[in-house]
């Protein structure tokens, strides 16, 4: 295979004398899915957080598209490509959803202070784009009829997907989902798992996912990873995983014998 | 009496263009400063120095003045703005206060405490008019553009704000920089009123008076804060003799407002006939749309 588009190897972190991740190491390669599972404390998003430069490693390294993240600051890892959406939602509460899509196209306002204040120059025609493009985004994850609402009062679904809009407005290549399903019925996470298929072939994106529900990950992961206790413990397609006795040890517990 | 009215104006015009500058700082970027009269106070010795010993012509000495805050503020902001809020605050209100007793001590520059007069009087109300005019332009510009809106990604959730790229320790040193300009801008037109300044002119009352008034304005909102100004420079003079009583009134309001209304007058909203038609339309909508969604969780 081509070279993994995201290479993380040997990753440790220590928080005081807890260890919230030992020794993770995993390859991610263009255009997969890709799970993390555990049970609850098993450091997953600590994973994540190191990934977007939340927390700083104890050890180890982290590659994305050849080049090294370890040290730069979240906005630099942003971006450089890697979006991302919150365990609990980060949406700005205030504002309306097409405003937080709008923001998030900012690396698309090319114009400079000089042009923002006289509004010479460019700076319409790219306001114009940005506002085209948001709303393009917001069609996307259906919520156009949704875009002058206040953020924070749609409904926690809705929430969800404007937080993923919001995420692929910066143009990213990785897209880290942290419990997209967290809190829906099956039915909800049934969408949710067509809906995160269709962007995954859009944009061409590859992803990165948190999740607990099992179905969705069956569903969508190429490969799946458990971590128990900061180790990764066993690692496979869905199929695999979810047949192996050393997940079902640390999910349900030993069998008596 | 006119004169009485015109000072009254240019004195609402001055208040009206370092309150925008707390504006952008506080109501859009939520950061609290205690020091913005710190950058007036800057704004008014640079701008009056120039124009008395080098008879700059009054838009130099504007410029002169919001160019040394500027630079201040930067530097200020490059070592406080790594502080969490309170902190920041704090560290704000001890450079206010020491930039008011660094200009009591530099006697051969500033006149000391004793003050600095002789400074032309050059600001007229048509100076102030343009000025406001242009000061109000520049900051809705700004705040409706991606450096406003990165301020208020800042302000509402900076975690997210990095996760979408945005640098926020650079976008808050602007909006620090910007709010001290603006200061500044407000200082200078005051020297060139007054023709006389003191240091205690820009004291902590000073500082926390904008920050209260933009608070009541509404964080969030220009217009609120424009019009906020407007009300509480004025009230005083219109109660001449209650005007003692003033940080009192100031206090009282601060309290009604937090636990009555604690978006303040105008909440996240801007004064616009344009978007009170469009909020209209979209409560409108918003009832027609409701009424399947409805059913739907029925």
């Amino acid at each position: 295979m081509t070279e993994p588009i995201l290479s993380i190897q040997e990753l440790n972190k220590n928080f005081g004398g807890v260890v919230a991740t030992k020794d993770f190491s995993l390859d991610i390669y263009k255009n997969q899915i890709v799970g993390l599972i555990g049970p609850n404390g098993a450091g997953k998003t600590t994973i994540f957080n190191i990934l977007t430069g939340i927390y700083q490693p104890t050890s180890g390294s982290v590659k994305f598209m050849g080049e090294d993240m370890i040290g730069l600051k979240p906005f630099q890892i942003a971006q450089s490509g890697i979006a991302r959406t919150f365990q609990t939602i980060r949406l700005f509460k205030q504002l309306s959803a097409l405003e937080n899509v709008i923001i998030a196209c900012h690396q698309d306002c090319t114009y400079n202070v000089f042009s923002a204040v006289t509004r010479l120059g460019k700076f319409k025609s790219i306001e114009k784009a940005v506002r085209d493009r948001a709303h393009e985004l917001l069609e996307i994850v259906g919520l156009h009829d949704d875009a002058y609402r206040i953020a924070g009062d749609l409904p926690y679904g809705y929430q969800r997907r404007l937080e993923i809009a919001r995420a692929l407005a910066i143009h990213p290549r990785l897209l880290l989902l942290d419990e997209p399903a967290a809190g829906m019925n099956s039915e909800e996470s049934n969408d949710l798992c067509k809906f995160v298929f269709d962007l995954h072939e859009k944009f061409d994106l590859t992803i990165f996912m948190i999740e607990h529900h099992m179905d969705v990950v069956i569903k969508l992961c190429d490969v799946v990873t458990v971590l128990n206790f900061g180790q990764t413990i066993c690692r496979g397609t869905s199929d695999q995983v979810t047949c192996d006795p050393r997940v079902i040890e640390a999910y349900l517990g030993e069998e008596m014998k | 009496m006119a004169g009485y009215y015109e000072g009254l104006f240019i004195l609402v015009g001055i208040n009206i263009i370092a309150v925008l500058g707390v504006s952008i700082l506080t109501g859009f970027t939520r950061l609290f400063s205690f020091g913005n009269a710190g950058f007036m106070a800057i704004g008014a010795y640079t701008g009056a120095i120039l124009s008395k010993e080098l008879n700059t012509p009054l838009v130099i000495s504007i410029i002169g003045g919001m160019i040394m805050a500027g630079f201040i503020a930067f530097l200020l902001g490059k070592i406080t703005l790594g502080l969490k809020g309170d902190y920041f605050l704090i560290a704000t209100l001890g450079f206010g206060e020491s930039i008011r007793v660094i200009i009591e001590n530099m006697q051969s520059v500033t006149g000391g405490a004793r003050g600095y007069s002789g400074i032309p009087m050059k600001t007229n109300i048509w100076v102030v008019i343009i000025s406001v005019v242009i000061a109000v332009w520049i900051a809705w510009n700004l705040l409706h553009s991606k450096i406003g809106r990165n301020f208020q990604a800042i302000r509402e959730q900076e975690m997210a704000a990095d996760a979408i790229g945005i640098d926020s320790a650079k976008y808050k040193n602007y909006a620090f920089v910007i709010s001290a300009m603006f200061a500044a801008w407000a200082g200078v037109l005051f020297a060139h009123y007054f023709s006389f300044i003191v240091p205690i002119m820009f004291n902590l009352v000073k500082s926390s008076e904008m920050t209260i008034t933009v608070v009541i304005g509404g964080l969030g909102s220009l217009t609120g804060s424009i019009i906020a100004t407007t009300i509480l420079t004025l009230l005083p003079e219109l109660a001449r003799a209650a005007a003692e009583y003033r940080m009192l009134a100031y206090g009282v309001a601060v309290v009604l407002i937090v636990t009555l209304r604690p978006s303040g007058l105008m909440g996240y909203r801007e004064f616009s006939f344009k978007k009170t038609v469009a909020w209209i339309k979209n409560v409108f909508n918003r009832k027609k749309t409701s009424s399947p969604e409805e059913e739907e969780n029925a």
